[in-house]
């Protein structure tokens, strides 16, 4: 799709003056300027684009694995070259494609199934699309330069601490660390998405399931990532400072990262997993032409999932040694999640038994998909029993049972989506015909591939191993799997030629082609900037299969924000339980400013893999000032009115603060995501203890209680002095806020000193053992917190003089506050912990 | 203030009584099992690597997850039993796919009580884990 289709004024004659002042409102900016667009519809194809191609690189990664493996003591590829290609192989489809695509799916999609005319934060998608693609062309670099990581995915030290000295390791870890921090940013749009903007009426028992999933999925990413950027932070500490974490001479373990992997790792199977069967959900009805059979059911299932994926990690640790318990303890929750993931299925088959099937090629790959799943997950459950993993582990078993499950829980789907939605959003339909050759030789070529896998496992084929000797007697077994492999890529192949060939001749498709019930497929033919001509009132789970007239209404105009008077963007805001409208919500629009925020941020991440650290900090001066530009212009802007009349005689607030606000929301959840990484670090404090008969170590001089405490007590005051601030403000009494800002800003500064004053006065050189070294990190993670909290402070006092912010209009000091609740709680576990444990663990 | 009844699709514009504790119920199950999971696990650890004789047995941990086990399993029969009193209410039989709150009430009531009895299976296999595994080995 590209720009003239949108601003093409075809039809705009048709249309009345409100329309038009909507469209004009909406407008994808044409030309260059195209590339500034941060409307959801732009974002999200251009985010599903990039996954893609980067899916492309890693399969090809992946046929050079296996041409290198189609015979033995074959010297296609050298052992550095295989070990370069089977880590970036894992990495590029764990986090350049499979979580990528599902936040690019939601995003495009998400907005149209709520009947919302944008996300509530567009440009802080647009910023994570540019993130993703600055560091993932950043990573996926690195290979053709020979310096790629080679680690494995899970990139265990001490392998990559000590016995890899080039940058491949930095690469991985500040490059995936950067990327991750764009995927949280786009979890946090994604569950502010569910949560505030779904349609009036669309209470919980209303949502369509797909926004189900991706709530559980985006709060899955906020709990999963953290830990591993924890553990990021830790590797690169110690590759570029020395400081000990992972060094069992000098009291680090390894087995921390694992720990810290794994607690996200297991749960990324089930994040990239979910939102493919959420796609599933949603094509499932309508070929079926029934509504979903159990949907609490599936709610329970989706949740269910959710948590219990959290209590799996250790099941990828069993051969490490831990207490027999502890691996009792994971094998049981690796069982019971089989009941959720068997419920879920259930309903699928329940609701195409008793519906009237139509054919076609989406429906071949939602059942091709889940087949392949289902034999996936019993050879999972197969490993998830602790003695026959002990058999199994790092042999080619484990990777034909990781692919059934990737491949049949995700690619598949993923591919059924693109032939459902490709009319939705380009307007042509994708051929049937190339749809069922790409389908069987994806199957074929998919089983004939990995199949095989499991027995050259059985054989005792090890993984990860650049060659094996003909003895082995694998080699007919591998030669199979390598032709498998190429049918599959074949398969793929002719999927790419259909949804990238021309269709300028092919006549456009008719609107709501599948006869679906659901919201995005209101979306007109071809389609129009602003997403719907008017939000509607939602009083069915398939508004467009029960709800009387409804199309008809919708375009009328007939239901909310049909009109864009001030020529801004606006879309509603909705409570979270009931979807109540509460809020007219304005949207900023096209700006380049996301793309120096990206750039320079990417700076900070890749000048630092290079050791140039004086670089980096001017590039990340430079996205500090370009973010804070970004804040200043373009959010909790003060409108010219306080009310507006969004249609139908409802009138709504247009700015509103406190919990009710998208803002503070995106506050809160992103807040959670950061005590989650925090909690990771102390986790490691304690883990330590655990594993070393004495630690703090004798004759370790601590931080000391004294400093500390002078830390928690300035600290809180400078807590007292934001609640005080924002009473005062509210009361628009100047003085007393300003007064409070400054107080705050003095003691929280002089806490943030003292907190690190511990440590220093002690002498904890944290390069000589694990102790000090993660003290130093606690306090420093709590200072840098600190100074952020009062360059809020800062930023407040500057809106309130600028006239940004008012007695009433005061949602920048009302998320502050939100920010300092979870500051002082910070604050005050670092000071209990490195002051208070010394004395007890003694 | 808007307690749209049947057929909604009224809306005063200022209201904000949102049925807020709804969500938390979803979660409430779950956490428990998860609060159960890591004492569980926690104990174990901390336990095996700090206290454990010689022998490596581990009874007082077995002690220690039964009496987790009990608690946990008396708030999730009370979770679950608040889950299926809010399913029944009023229930009519057919899915809860309508507009009124009522349907919203019965459909977070169904999906407390079918997480409490997951979260119950889930928390029962830990514990079970626990009284047959007694060392730590
Ligand atoms: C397109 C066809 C694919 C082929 C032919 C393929 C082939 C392979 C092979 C041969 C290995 C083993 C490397 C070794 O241990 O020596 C491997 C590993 C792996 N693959 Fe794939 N793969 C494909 C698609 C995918 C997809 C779609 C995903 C994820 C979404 C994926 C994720 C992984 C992961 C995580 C590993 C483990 C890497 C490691 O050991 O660190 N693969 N793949
Ligand atoms: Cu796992």
């Amino acid at each position: 799709m590209n720009a003239d289709e949108f601003s093409d004024a075809s039809g705009d004659d048709r249309l009345d003056a409100s329309a038009k002042r909507l469209l004009d409102a909406w407008r994808t900016p044409t030309r260059w300027r195209y590339w500034s667009a941060v409307n959801n519809s732009e974002v999200g194809l251009w985010y599903v684009v990039a996954s893609f191609t980067f899916f492309l690189f890693g399969g090809i990664l992946a046929l050079l694995m296996r041409i290198q493996l189609a015979i033995p003591d074959n010297d296609f590829l050298t052992a550095d070259q295989y070990n370069q290609i089977f880590t970036m192989h894992g990495s590029v489809m764990m986090f350049l494609f499979a979580v990528p695509i599902l936040e690019a799916i939601s995003i495009l999609l998400l907005p149209e199934m709520l009947g919302a005319r944008d996300l509530p934060f567009p440009r802080l998608s647009a910023y994570g699309f540019w993130c993703f693609v600055i560091g993932g062309v950043f990573v996926c670099g690195s290979i053709f330069f020979g310096v790629a990581p080679e680690g494995g995915w899970f990139m265990y030290p001490p392998m990559t601490t000590e016995y890899q000295t080039g940058v491949g390791v930095d690469i991985w870890l500040l490059g995936l660390s950067f990327i991750e921090v764009a995927s949280i940013a786009a979890a946090v749009e994604l569950i502010v998405g569910v949560l505030k903007c779904r349609p009036p009426g669309m209470q919980l028992n209303l949502i369509p399931l797909y926004a189900w999933y991706i709530l559980v999925v985006a709060v899955m990413i906020l709990f999963a990532f953290p830990p591993l950027i924890a553990g990021d932070l830790l590797m690169e500490l110690q590759r570029s400072l020395d400081w000990p974490f992972f060094d069992a001479s000098r009291g680090g373990d390894p087995m921390l990262w694992q720990h810290l992997f794994w607690i996200f790792g297991h749960p990324e199977v089930y994040i990239v997993f979910l939102p493919s069967i959420a796609l599933i959900a949603m094509i499932v009805p309508t070929f079926a032409r029934t509504p979903m059979v159990g949907y609490g059911w599936i709610v329970l299932a989706a949740v269910g999932t959710g948590f219990l994926s959290f209590g799996l990690w250790v099941h990828h640790m069993f051969t490490t040694g831990l207490p027999a318990i502890s691996i009792g303890i994971f094998s049981a929750a690796s069982q019971a999640v089989a009941i959720p993931t068997g419920i879920q299925l259930f309903c699928f088959i329940a609701t195409l038994l008793i519906g009237r099937v139509t054919k076609s090629v989406c429906l071949l790959f939602t059942l091709g998909g889940l087949a392949t799943f289902i034999i996936g997950g019993l050879t999972g459950v197969m490993v998830a029993v602790a003695p026959f993993d002990y058999q199994a582990h790092d042999t080619y078993f484990i990777v034909g049972h990781l692919h059934y499950v990737l491949i049949g829980g995700t690619i598949f789907p993923i591919v059924a989506g693109v032939y459902y939605y490709y009319p939705a959003v380009t307007g042509k339909q994708l051929s049937e015909r190339l749809g069922r050759y790409a389908f069987w030789s994806m199957l074929i070529g998919f089983n004939v591939s990995f199949f095989p896998m499991h027995l050259s496992g059985l054989l005792g084929m090890p993984r990860r191993v650049y060659t094996y000797p003909a003895e082995l007697e694998v080699m007919t077994l591998n030669l199979i799997s390598t032709v498998g492999a190429f049918v599959l890529a074949i398969g793929f192949v002719i999927f790419l030629f259909d949804v990238l060939r021309s269709k300028k001749n092919q006549p456009l498709a008719p609107r709501n082609v599948w006869n679906a019930g659901t919201l995005e497929w209101l979306a007109e033919v071809p389609d129009k900037p602003w997403g719907v001509r008017s939000i509607p009132i939602v009083t069915s789970r398939y508004p467009l299969w029960d709800q009387e007239g409804f199309v008809e209404d919708v375009d009328a105009g007939h239901f909310y924000l049909p009109d864009a008077e001030e020529g801004l963007r606006e879309t509603l805001v909705t409570s979270v339980v009931d979807a109540e409208p509460i809020q007219c919500l304005r949207v900023p629009g096209p700006t380049f400013l996301t793309h120096f925020a990206a750039i320079f941020t990417g700076g900070v991440f890749i000048l630092s893999t290079y050791h140039w650290y004086s670089a980096a900090a001017i590039s990340g001066l430079f996205a500090f000032i370009t973010i804070l530009t970004w804040l200043w212009t373009g959010t909790a802007w003060i409108p010219e009115k306080q009310d507006k009349d969004v249609g139908r005689g409802v009138t709504l607030p247009i700015y509103v603060s406190g919990s009710k606000a998208v803002g503070w929301w995106a506050m809160f959840i992103t807040m959670l995501g950061d005590m989650t990484a925090f909690i990771s670090l102390v986790f490691g404090y304690f883990f330590y203890w655990t594993t070393h008969d004495d630690f703090p170590p004798d004759g370790s001089t601590g931080p000391g209680w004294i400093w500390p405490a002078v830390a928690l007590l300035m600290i809180a005051i400078g807590y007292v002095a934001t609640l005080a601030a924002r009473k005062w403000n509210r009361q628009n009494h100047a003085a007393g806020f300003y007064a409070a800002i400054v107080c705050g800003v003095v003691c929280s500064l002089g806490g943030a000193a003292a907190v690190l004053y511990g440590p220093f006065t002690h002498h904890m050189d944290p390069t000589a053992h694990v102790y000090p070294a993660i003290v130093w990190v606690l306090t420093g993670w709590t200072a840098l917190h600190v100074v952020l909290g009062v360059v809020m402070h800062v930023y407040c006092a500057a809106r309130r003089a600028a006239g940004r912010m008012t007695a009433r209009c005061d949602a920048d000091i009302v998320n502050v506050t939100l920010y300092w609740h979870f500051l002082l709680l910070t604050t005050a576990i670092t000071c209990l912990v490195i002051a208070g444990f010394p004395m007890v663990a003694r | 203030m808007t307690e749209t009844s049947e057929r909604s699709g009224v809306y005063s514009g200022v209201n904000g009584n949102d049925h807020g504790s709804a969500i938390w119920w979803i979660v409430a199950a779950p956490s428990v099992w998860a609060a159960h999971f890591l004492a569980s696990y926690l104990t174990a650890a901390i336990f095996c690597a700090k206290f454990a004789d010689s022998d490596r047995s581990a009874g007082e941990v077995q002690m220690a997850v039964m009496a987790y086990t009990v608690l946990a399993m008396v708030i999730l029969a009370g979770v679950g039993w608040v889950g299926y009193r809010r399913h029944q209410s009023g229930h009519d039989g057919g899915p809860h796919d309508g507009d009124t709150r009522a349907d919203q009430r019965r459909l977070v009531g169904l999906s407390t009580f079918l997480l409490s009895c997951l979260s119950a299976v889930a928390t029962v296999f830990t514990a079970l884990v626990l009284y047959f595994v007694g060392t730590c080995h």
